[in-house]
C-alpha cells in the first residue's frame, strides 16, 4: 500500500515536457504550443505526422493582444489569472495586453498532467501549469527576440524586453509589430529555455494584479445560464423523486396545451420539457401527471443509514494499513479513547444550478457550458450518440461555482442535455435545473461514520490507533477506479488517515465500503472533508487526555515532518498562541491538514452563549510553495473556509423514506455574511513548486471549530454539522 | 396580455402571461442576463433588482407586480453608488465564481444609496440575504468600506 498513492507529484514529477512546436500562418500572429503527450519525442522528428497536434497557449496578433488559451475551467478559483501570470512573467508582457480565454475541448493539447486528462480538478491547475506556462511564455519571447534581431541585424543577446516592448539601444518594436516575423522563427527547443529565478519575477507573487476573469463585478460575464443560440429551446426535466425510479407512464396534455410549449419527452429515468423560455417549461414540468416505478429504487432514510454505519464500524473491516499490532495493544489497554464521527451527506449546492447547451446534428455535437471535465465528458457524449470525440466539440464558458460537482464522473446532466437534444436534430437545446433538480439530483459527497480508538503510552503518546471508516466509495463505477481503488480499498476515502502524519507506531486502518442507492461524488477537498475532521478532533481529544497542549502535542507528534511542524510554528507566532487571553466564554481550536501538496493550519476563536456559539475569528497559515497570485491564495482560502464552516455550521442533506428533505436554500442552510467570521490568511513564506490552494483550506476549519468549542465547554462535538444539543 | 414595463429607463411591451417573474422577463424576453437564476424562491438573491429604489428578489416578482415601477438591473446601474461599488469589486477582487456577484452589487449598492456610512451589522442586516458559495462575504464587506469612502469623498467634494 502506498499512502502517497494520490499525491499528484508523482505523475507531476514523470510527465516531462519535451519540445515546443509553433504552428505559424494561422491568421493571428504567433501560435505557441507545448505538448505534454508521451508521444512528444516522435512528434519532434515527424512533425508533418497528421495524427499529432500541436499544443496553443500563445497567441500574438498585430494589434498586441497576447491571447493565452486557459485549459482549466475557470469557475472562481483563478486559473486565468494564475496561468496567464505564469505566462506574462516569462514573455515579459505587459499585463494590460494579455486576454485570457478558455481552450477548446483537446485532450491531447489541453491536458492537466496532474490529472492525466483535459480536466479541472485536485487543486492542480497551477501547481501543474506553473512550469509548462512558463515554458510556454519563455518561447514566444525567444521567438519576438530572433525577429527583432534579424530585422535590426543586431545580436539577440543585446535585445531587451519588458512590458511588452522589445527593444535595443534606441529602437523599440511592440509584439504587435513583431508578431508576424516571430511567428517564422524558429521554435526553441525547451532545453535552450532559461527561466527566471524568483529574484527576477515581476509578476510571479506580485500583490496587485487584476483579476483576468473580468466582468463579474457589472454582469457582463457569460455563464452557461446566460447562452442564447438562435433557435434555441428550453429544456426542463422531472426525475424521479427517489434514486433508481423510472418513469413507468405520464400525461402530458395539460402541459403540451399550454403556450409556448413544443415538446414532452419520456426520457425513462425523467421526463423533459421543452418551450421557448425557461417560466413557461417550468409551469408546464409542474403540469405534467407522472407515474414512477421506484421498486428498484432506494427507500431507506438517512437516519436508518447511519445507524447501520455506525454498526458497521463496531467490527472489522478491509485492512487499508496494518503497522504493528494495534488490535492487541487496544484490546489491553487501560487508558483507551474512542470517538465516533458521523458525516451527512452534502449538496455541492453551487450558485448556478447545473445546466448545458447542445446542438446535436447527425454523427456531431457542440456544446456550450462550464465544462470541468473535458476529457470525461467529450467521450461520454461521442459514445452516446456513437460518434468519434472529433465531432464533439465544448465551448467552456464561466461555470457559477463547482465545488466539485461539475467534474461528474459520469457526466450525467451533459449526457442528459445531448440525449434531449438527439431528439430535435440541429436544434440548440439549454437543460436548465432548478435549484430543487440540482439538490435532489444527488451525486452529493457522502455520508460516513468513522470510529477512531487509541491507547497512549506512559508519556501520553499513542501507541496504537485503530481507524475504521464506513460509507460509499466515490470512484467505484467511474474511470478513475482502476488508480483509485486499491485492494477494494477507495483510498479516497481514507486520504489523511493513511499514513497518518502523527507517528503512532501501531496502526489499524479499515474501511468498509456500502452499498447505498444514492449517486454520490467528490465534494472539494474529496475525502479530506470527512478524514482531516476525525483525525484532527481525535488528535486534540488524546492531547486533552495526555494534558498536553494541542499544539505542543502535535508538534511532538510530526518531528518527522518538516513542514506541518513549520507551519505550526508559524501558525503559533501568527495567533499569538502561547500568550493570547481570551474572553470568558471563548474558546480557541487548532486543526492542520496537508492535502493537494499543501499544508493549511487554521486558529479558531469561538464565543459560546448557552446551547448557541458563534465563530469570532479565523487565523489561517497557508503553505502553497511559490504563492503565484498571493491575493488569490489568500481568495481560495478565506472561500474554502467559508465553504467548509457551512459545512460545520449547517448543511446536511437528509432522505426520509428515499425522499430528499431539503432542495433548496430554506432548507439547505448554507452559510450567510452574518455568520461569516474575521478571517486572516497568512501565506508561509516559501520559493518551492507552487501546491494546490483551491481546495486544502477547505476541511481545516469543522475541526478547528469543534475544537475550539471543547476547549471553551469541554464538549468534543463529533457529529457534522456541530451541535452543542 | 401586453404588460409595459420600465427598466433601466425605457419602457418594455411584453406580451406574456402576469405571472411571468420580472427576472425571467428581463432574461429570456429582453436578453439582459447580467441578473441570475440561482433558487427561484427569494432565497439567495442572485436575482436581485432595485424596483423604486428597493432592493428585490424578482425571481418571485409578477410582471403584472411590476407593472409601473422604476426597475434598474445591473446593466442600468449608473447612478454614484452603484458605479462606487462596481469599482470597489474590482479593487477589493472580491468576486470569485462570479454568478451571485451581480445579486451582491444590487443589494449593496441599495444599501449605500440609503445608508452611505453602514456599519458592520448594518452591511451584515442588508447582506445576508444574498448567498455566495465561494465564500466572499469578507471581501463583499471589504468591498461596501470602500464604495463607501469613495461615495462620501465624492459628496464631500
Amino acid at each position: 500500500m502506498n499512502p502517497d498513492r494520490f499525491n499528484y507529484k508523482e505523475n507531476f514529477v514523470a510527465s516531462r515536457r519535451s519540445f515546443l512546436k509553433a504552428s505559424a500562418g494561422s491568421g493571428v500572429g504567433l501560435m505557441l504550443g507545448l505538448n505534454l503527450s508521451s508521444s512528444a519525442a516522435d512528434a519532434q522528428q515527424s512533425n508533418s505526422d497528421p495524427l499529432l497536434e500541436y499544443n496553443a497557449f500563445v497567441s500574438i496578433s498585430p494589434d498586441n493582444k497576447v491571447r493565452v488559451l486557459i485549459r482549466n475551467l475557470e469557475m472562481g478559483q483563478g486559473p486565468y489569472t494564475g496561468l496567464a501570470t505564469c505566462i506574462a512573467e516569462e514573455l515579459d508582457a505587459s499585463w494590460e495586453q494579455i486576454v485570457c480565454e478558455h481552450a477548446p475541448a483537446n485532450t491531447e493539447k489541453y491536458t492537466t498532467p496532474a490529472l492525466g486528462a483535459q480536466a479541472t480538478g485536485g487543486s492542480s491547475a497551477i501547481a501543474s501549469g506553473y512550469l509548462d506556462m512558463r515554458q510556454a511564455g519563455a518561447a514566444a519571447r525567444t521567438m519576438l527576440v530572433a525577429a527583432a534581431a534579424a530585422r535590426w541585424n543586431v545580436d539577440a543577446q543585446e535585445i531587451v524586453v519588458s512590458e511588452g516592448l522589445v527593444s535595443h539601444g534606441s529602437r523599440t518594436a511592440s509584439f504587435g509589430d513583431l508578431a508576424v516575423e516571430a511567428a517564422q522563427q524558429p521554435v526553441p527547443a525547451i532545453e535552450s529555455l532559461s527561466l527566471k529565478s524568483p529574484s527576477q519575477f515581476k509578476f510571479i507573487g506580485k500583490e496587485e494584479l487584476a483579476r483576468k476573469d473580468a466582468g463579474k463585478n457589472d454582469g457582463t460575464a457569460t455563464f452557461t445560464q446566460d447562452v442564447k443560440l438562435p433557435g434555441m429551446l428550453t429544456a426542463t426535466v422531472v426525475h424521479s423523486p427517489r434514486f433508481g425510479g423510472r418513469v413507468q407512464s405520464f400525461d402530458a396534455s395539460e402541459a403540451l396545451a399550454m403556450r409556448g410549449v413544443e415538446h414532452v419527452f419520456n426520457m425513462d429515468t425523467a421526463v423533459a420539457v421543452l418551450a421557448k423560455d425557461y417560466w413557461t417549461a417550468l409551469k408546464a414540468k409542474k403540469a405534467l401527471k407522472i407515474e414512477w416505478d421506484d421498486s428498484d429504487a432506494e427507500h431507506r432514510s438517512t437516519g436508518n443509514i447511519l445507524a447501520a454505519y455506525r454498526e458497521l464500524v463496531e467490527v472489522p473491516g478491509t485492512a487499508a494499513e496494518t503497522a504493528g499490532d494495534a488490535d492487541a495493544l487496544l484490546a489491553n489497554a487501560a487508558d483507551k479513547q474512542e470517538l465516533v464521527f458521523e458525516f451527512p451527506f452534502l449538496s455541492h449546492a453551487q450558485m448556478e444550478p447545473l445546466n448545458c447547451v447542445a446542438v446535436v446534428n447527425g454523427n456531431k455535437a457542440e456544446l456550450t457550458y462550464g465544462c470541468q471535465s473535458h476529457t470525461q465528458d467529450q467521450a461520454a457524449v461521442a459514445a452516446l450518440i456513437g460518434t468519434d470525440i472529433k465531432n464533439v466539440t465544448i465551448k467552456t464558458v464561466f461555470a457559477g461555482g463547482g465545488f466539485g460537482r461539475r467534474a461528474n464522473p459520469h457526466s450525467d446532466y451533459v449526457l442528459e442535455t445531448v440525449r434531449i437534444a438527439q431528439r430535435l436534430p440541429g436544434i440548440p437545446v439549454k437543460l436548465v435545473w432548478s435549484r430543487e433538480d440540482d439538490m435532489e439530483a444527488g451525486y452529493w459527497r457522502p455520508a460516513y461514520v468513522h470510529k477512531l480508538s487509541a491507547s497512549l503510552d506512559n508519556s501520553g503518546k499513542p501507541e496504537a490507533i485503530q481507524i475504521r471508516v464506513a460509507g460509499q466509495s466515490i470512484m467505484e463505477g467511474t474511470q478513475l477506479a482502476d488508480r483509485a481503488i486499491i485492494n477494494g480499498i477507495d483510498m479516497s476515502s481514507m486520504e489523511g488517515l493513511v499514513g497518518l502524519t502523527y507517528e503512532v507506531p501501531n496502526r489499524q486502518v479499515e474501511l468498509h465500503t456500502t452499498d447505498v442507492g444514492v449517486p454520490v461524488q467528490w465534494f472539494r477537498s474529496v475525502g479530506n472533508t470527512h478524514t482531516a475532521f476525525s483525525k484532527e478532533v481525535f488528535i486534540d481529544q488524546l492531547a486533552a487526555a495526555a494534558g498536553a497542549d494541542p499544539l505542543e502535542y502535535r508538534l511532538s507528534l510530526l518531528a518527522g515532518n518538516e513542514k506541518e511542524s513549520e507551519v505550526l510554528n508559524f501558525i503559533a507566532q501568527k495567533a499569538d498562541w502561547f500568550n493570547t487571553v481570551l474572553p470568558d466564554g471563548w474558546g480557541r481550536g487548532l486543526a492542520i491538514h496537508s492535502s493537494f501538496g499543501s499544508t493549511v493550519a487554521q486558529v479558531v476563536d469561538v464565543s459560546i452563549d448557552g446551547n448557541d456559539f458563534t465563530v469570532q475569528r479565523v487565523i489561517a497559515a497557508v503553505h502553497v510553495g511559490t504563492a503565484v497570485n498571493p491575493d488569490i491564495v489568500r481568495a481560495q482560502a478565506e472561500g474554502a473556509i467559508a465553504l467548509g464552516l457551512s459545512s460545520a455550521l449547517g448543511d446536511e442533506v437528509t432522505m426520509t423514506d428515499g425522499i430528499v428533505d431539503q432542495n433548496n436554500f430554506h432548507t439547505y442552510q448554507v452559510l450567510r455574511m452574518n455568520k461569516m467570521p474575521d478571517v486572516e490568511v497568512h501565506i508561509v513564506p516559501s520559493d518551492a513548486h507552487p501546491t494546490g490552494i483551491g481546495e486544502p483550506a477547505t476541511p481545516v476549519i469543522a475541526p478547528a471549530v469543534a475544537n475550539a468549542i471543547a476547549a471553551a465547554t469541554g464538549k468534543r462535538l463529533t457529529r457534522l454539522p456541530l451541535r452543542l444539543v | 396580455m401586453a404588460y409595459r414595463l420600465k427598466i433601466n429607463g425605457e419602457i418594455h411591451e411584453l406580451d406574456v402571461e402576469g405571472d411571468l417573474p420580472l427576472l425571467w422577463a428581463v432574461r429570456d424576453y429582453l436578453n439582459l442576463t447580467g441578473s441570475k437564476f440561482g433558487c427561484g424562491l427569494a432565497q439567495c438573491g442572485a436575482c436581485t433588482m432595485h424596483v423604486d429604489g428597493v432592493a428585490t428578489r424578482t425571481c418571485v416578482l409578477s410582471i403584472s407586480q411590476a407593472e409601473g415601477k422604476e426597475i434598474t438591473t445591473i446593466e442600468g446601474l449608473t447612478s454614484v453608488a452603484g458605479k462606487a461599488v462596481k469599482q470597489a469589486w474590482v479593487d477589493a477582487q472580491v468576486p470569485q465564481c462570479g454568478y451571485c456577484q451581480s445579486g451582491q452589487v444590487m443589494s449593496a449598492t441599495a444599501l449605500l444609496e440609503s445608508n452611505s456610512n453602514p456599519t458592520d451589522a448594518e452591511i451584515e442586516a442588508a447582506m445576508s440575504g444574498n448567498i455566495c458559495r465561494c465564500g466572499t462575504y469578507s471581501r463583499i464587506k471589504s468591498g461596501i468600506k470602500l464604495a463607501a469612502q469613495a461615495i462620501n469623498a465624492v459628496e464631500v467634494a
